[in-house]
């Protein structure tokens, strides 16, 4: 296929535009019948790919949002007292040998040997947007430019650039976008998660656009066959590139909307005990969904999990959200394990920074913990990550690193490299800049703001 | 005239002579510096076809004179006017975002003055609607926005729009308007147009100096295009903006600051060769160190190569702007011109609309030649271009297109179809549908949410928003480039026009829909109600008929039939797209 039209760059944009259901589209969508919503990637980005380095084939990122705690989660600190651990002072020992967690996860103490748990996580952010956006983009937000976040540089490479065929958007998030963080950058909106809205918890999970409550199949078929015969300025303008491109994308909406794809969001295909395993919350239910989109090679699935911005009551409010973390992610492991899908998954969960240490049990704040970006936890799973690890360190109160300190950019980098995506691989800005999709490849980042890539755990 | 058609024959004869090859004289580009090409040499494209087709095409003002003549030069014939019905549509949504009434419509088309166009285009100019619909575009490119990449704050992303809508609804202007955005001194909530300065990640006078070309001159001021030289030259003038805190919260002033420095040069985005990987674990090995860049002038110089000797005491940002907006500089008006012609129309003269350099040279220089020189003879009154535009043959003509001017891809010969942008979309879905949206903001704490019936394009800041408008495209605020905005149709969109409950819901529980049926009309009349509201024009007799038969049919309850019809007109590519 000739792309030579995307080196001029009079036309970069327009091509990159076109590439994602316009003109070219709809030029190459004889040949590609599942590609109409697919972009070419700009001619330098595909060249010199090395071979996957790992076996990650998708990622489920659980976005926990807000920040939460890292003592009363992954890093819990029994001898700082009561000022920090509050009532969380009994941390549970899990099936891997040294390694304890917060008392209020019980089901992921048994899964420990299929995660790691990266403790030294820093970026001393504690803004909420800057640090969304560092935490997921591996960059500072300077110098006039947006850049994507990892989903959408992942839907950029794995999507329907790198292969993926299926009809179900390469980048899902369930059930909200993150509103704060617009995920997608410069690759503007083509790269922007399918949220699926509603509630998976709920009967149907009438997920936005695919899945309706109250449209019977029949009266769908009907509904479409009359809109076709009203269609009469279609008919006339049929050779109009952009009217082409409508029709298409209208065809390709009902394959989604009256075909075999969407059954990935019917739960009710799943057994019963299964999905009492997961919680009958909307949190659990996301977990089951995720398991079954990269069960059908969704290579990006992102749940918005909120509520851990936890400035008041913080106590009362981790004891309701904590068990169902612990029993949708805890199920969520064991079940993809159990699928044998672990192994090419990464399941990536944390949010933007963690909480102070220190509570503040003084009026208003009543127990609360606030915003914390010098030492933080995540857990990472599968995809060619080691299980029942530690990276990294904090001190006895868990307010500073105390060794092997990971940033963003390095958690970010390892998840890249695990899914073969080159790090020098260009990422097609709108305006033909030299962007790389590692912040590396052009000095961005200086040592000191780098602890390195987690060859421990790789 | 005489000497076009000299030309245009001296040509052919060359052509016929060299067998077509090698006549084709290549338009070098002038140099970054000069900036502005001179008149480019076009050859027709196509063999002279019948002069008959040109025949009917209507002369309203010069602009079309102009058209005529390129499309003949090129050798492509103009479709047909467009029909009243198409028209009403057209300007009503172009200039401000909304459809017309059904009432508007029946009294429009059944009008006899021949000089119905051109008063229906004074009243929408003269409307409210026009200064919400033109202030959203300037919003974006202003990237008026409380928070990310830049931090307006919520108050002064509204002070900022409010004095932006007011500067369109009153007509002020244009020199006037730049002149204010460029070089007001004082308070972000009292003194709006100093916002200008507060849009920027980094408040480098570079970034300053670069967004100032894009949006004033329609130039890239980058790596590719100019010097280093160059663009600090430019940067030199926006050196001495200085900004500080007040006692209240969030305020900020900015002014003019005689001892200020240039900081340090810092490029957007450090130049490095792919490659030069510096990660810990990476190669160490190979890394170059970048050369390093010459100091940068500290006299301010523009891109025409002037520069100037500003007393200290004297604020360089008055001294940029006298050279910016004096009559005859090379941007200025060519800018806004070209830029107004794009929003009508699709497709810039010069395009796209925000890349000027002589190596992207004008589809018609006489064209934008005549913008200019209008907009600068009116006082800069940029509604005084709006009408020449919009009361053009060339704006009226019809979107279907013949053989002989479908492939026109880069001409006028046909009004352009596309895509509704993501706000007007929502809006006159809300419209048809008597219903409103919700749009509400996460940043900053405390949350932001919109009374409701407010429409989208009046949203004043961009961190304000909704699923629709993201899934639509709309543009993020980020950056000023036109780009920015995305409105190609994609199958994610199309299933929420289809089948999300957010439009199912509009239409079910629409009021306007339960009286049709409430009030007995016969299926006809509810038929053409529908048409008239939905599509701006009569239902066709076959139209009639299949919508009468679906209407008719015992499968459904009859409010259920309304809602297919309605549902069904939503969704046709004559709503969805602009024609």
């Amino acid at each position: 296929m000739d792309f030579k039209i995307f080196d001029s760059p009079l036309t970069r944009r327009q091509a990159l535009q076109c590439g994602l259901i316009g003109t070219a589209g709809i030029l190459f969508s004889e040949m590609l019948p599942f590609r109409a919503f697919a972009a070419e990637p700009a001619a330098a980005a595909a060249i010199d790919l090395p071979p996957a380095f790992g076996k990650a084939r998708a990622v489920i990122q659980i976005w926990l949002w807000g920040g939460p705690s890292h003592l009363d989660t992954f890093d819990p600190k029994p001898g700082a007292g009561q000022d920090y651990c509050g009532p969380y002072n009994k941390p549970i020992a899990t099936n891997v040998d040294g390694i304890q967690i917060c008392q209020m996860l019980p089901l992921l103490a048994k899964q420990a040997d299929k995660y790691s748990l990266l403790r030294g996580m820093t970026h001393g952010n504690n803004g909420h947007e800057t640090a969304a956006y560092l935490v997921q983009t591996g960059r500072k937000s300077t110098g006039g430019l947006v850049f994507p976040g990892i989903g959408a540089i992942v839907s950029y490479f794995k999507g329907y650039n790198g292969g993926y065929k299926g009809m179900l958007p390469p980048y899902i998030t369930v059930t909200t976008p993150q509103g704060r963080f617009a995920e997608s950058g410069f690759l503007g909106s083509a790269y922007k998660p399918f949220a699926t809205g509603s509630d998976p918890n709920k009967e149907p999970f009438a997920v936005e656009g695919i899945i309706s409550e109250n449209i019977s199949e029949m009266r769908q078929i009907e509904r479409r066959a009359l809109l076709g015969d009203f269609d009469s300025f279609a008919r006339e303008s049929a050779g109009n590139a952009t009217v082409r491109a409508l029709e298409k994308s209208q065809e390709q909406a009902y394959s989604m909307i009256l075909g075999e794809a969407r059954k990935a969001f019917i739960l009710s295909e799943e057994k019963s005990e299964q999905r009492d395993l997961y919680g009958r919350s909307k949190f659990g239910q996301s977990c089951l969904v995720a398991r079954r989109l990269v069960e059908r090679g969704v290579p990006y699935v992102t749940i918005n999990h909120g509520g851990w911005d936890t400035h008041k009551e913080h106590f009362s409010r981790m004891n309701k959200m904590l068990p169902e973390l612990d029993k949708g992610l805890a199920t969520l492991l064991k079940d993809l394990s159990d699928h044998g899908l672990l192994d090419n998954t990464i399941v990536w969960v944390g949010g933007e920074f963690g909480r102070t240490p220190k509570i503040d049990w003084d009026q208003p704040w009543n127990g609360g913990r606030g915003h914390y970006g010098k030492a933080f936890s995540h857990l990472v799973a599968g995809g060619g990550f080691k299980g029942g690890k530690i990276v990294g360190e904090t001190d006895g109160k868990g307010e500073n690193v105390s060794s092997r300190p990971v940033y963003p950019c390095d958690l970010l980098g390892s998840m890249m490299e695990l899914l073969g995506i080159d790090p020098k691989a260009k990422l097609p800005h709108p305006q033909g800049r030299d962007i790389f999709v590692s912040p590396f490849a052009a000095n961005e980042i200086s040592a000191k703001e780098s602890g390195g890539l987690l060859r421990e755990i790789m | 005239m005489k000497s076009k058609i000299i030309r245009y024959l001296l040509l052919i004869f060359l052509l016929a002579l060299y067998g077509g090859a090698g006549c084709v004289q290549e338009n070098s580009g002038a140099g970054a510096s000069s900036g502005i090409s001179s008149v480019s040499k076009s050859v027709p494209r196509h063999p002279p076809c019948d002069p008959v087709l040109f025949k009917s095409f209507k002369i309203n003002n010069r602009i079309d004179e102009i058209v005529l003549d390129k499309l003949k030069e090129n050798g492509v014939p103009p479709s047909e006017t467009c029909t009243d019905a198409v028209f009403i549509r057209r300007v009503y949504l172009d200039t401000t975002g909304t459809l017309p009434s059904a009432e508007t419509v029946r009294s429009f088309l059944s009008g006899t003055d021949p000089q119905k166009r051109r008063i229906l285009i004074d009243k929408l100019l003269a409307q409210d609607e026009f200064a919400d619909y033109w202030a959203m575009k300037w919003g974006d490119m202003l990237r008026i926005k409380a928070e990310f990449p830049s931090n307006l704050w919520p108050q002064a992303a509204q002070a900022y729009y409010r004095w932006v809508r007011e500067s369109i609804r009153t007509n002020m202007p244009y020199d006037k308007f730049v002149r204010k955005l460029l070089c007001s001194s004082g308070s972000n909530f009292h003194m709006a147009p100093v916002n200008f300065y507060r849009a920027f990640q980094d408040r480098h006078p570079r970034q300053i100096a670069e967004n100032v070309s894009l949006l004033f001159m329609g130039v890239r001021l980058n790596e590719q295009n100019y010097s280093e030289q160059q663009i600090m030259g430019m940067a030199a003038f926006f050196a001495k903006v200085a900004y500080k805190n007040t006692d209240e919260w969030k305020e900020e002033i900015v002014y003019f600051n005689p001892d200020a420095k240039m900081p340090d040069p810092k490029p957007a985005v450090p130049a490095a060769k792919a490659g030069e990987l510096k990660a810990s674990d990476a190669a160490k090995s190979g890394a170059q160190t970048a050369p390093i860049p010459p100091p940068p002038p500290l006299k301010p110089s523009t891109l025409d190569g002037k520069s100037f000797d500003i007393p200290a005491e004297s604020d360089p940002r008055l001294v940029f702007t006298d050279w910016l907006t004096a009559p005859g500089n090379p941007w200025f008006a060519k800018n806004i011109c070209n830029r107004i012609w794009f929003w009508l129309l699709g497709r810039g003269i010069i395009h796209e609309a925000d890349d000027i350099r002589s190596s992207n040279p004008p589809w018609s220089p006489e064209l934008l030649a005549f913008l200019e020189e209008e907009l600068v003879k009116n006082k800069y009154n940029m509604r005084h271009v709006y009408r020449l535009i919009l009361n053009s043959n060339t704006y009226q003509l019809s979107s279907k297109t013949m053989s002989l001017n479908s492939s026109d891809a880069d001409g006028f010969s046909h009004y352009r179809i596309r895509r509704l942008d993501a706000e007007p979309l929502v809006d006159i879905i809300c419209q048809v549908t008597s219903s409103s949206e919700k749009y509400s903001s996460n940043i900053p704490e405390p949350f932001t949410f919109l009374p409701d019936g407010i429409r989208a394009v009046a949203i004043a800041d961009g961190s304000i928003s909704s699923p629709f408008l993201e899934l639509f495209g709309r543009p993020s605020r980020n950056t000023s480039y036109e780009s920015e905005r995305i409105s190609v149709p994609s199958p994610l969109q199309s299933q929420h026009m289809l089948n999300s409950s957010h439009i199912q819901k509009k239409i079910q529980q629409c009021k306007f829909f339960q009286q049709l049926l409430a009030d007995k009309k016969d299926n006809l009349k509810i038929i053409e109600e529908l048409y008239l509201r939905i599509l701006s024009r009569f239902p066709a007799e076959s139209e009639k008929a299949t919508a009468a038969a679906y209407l008719a049919s015992p499968k459904r309850k009859p409010i259920e039939s309304i809602h297919d019809v309605a549902w069904a007109l939503i969704n046709t590519k004559e709503f969805i797209l602009k024609h």
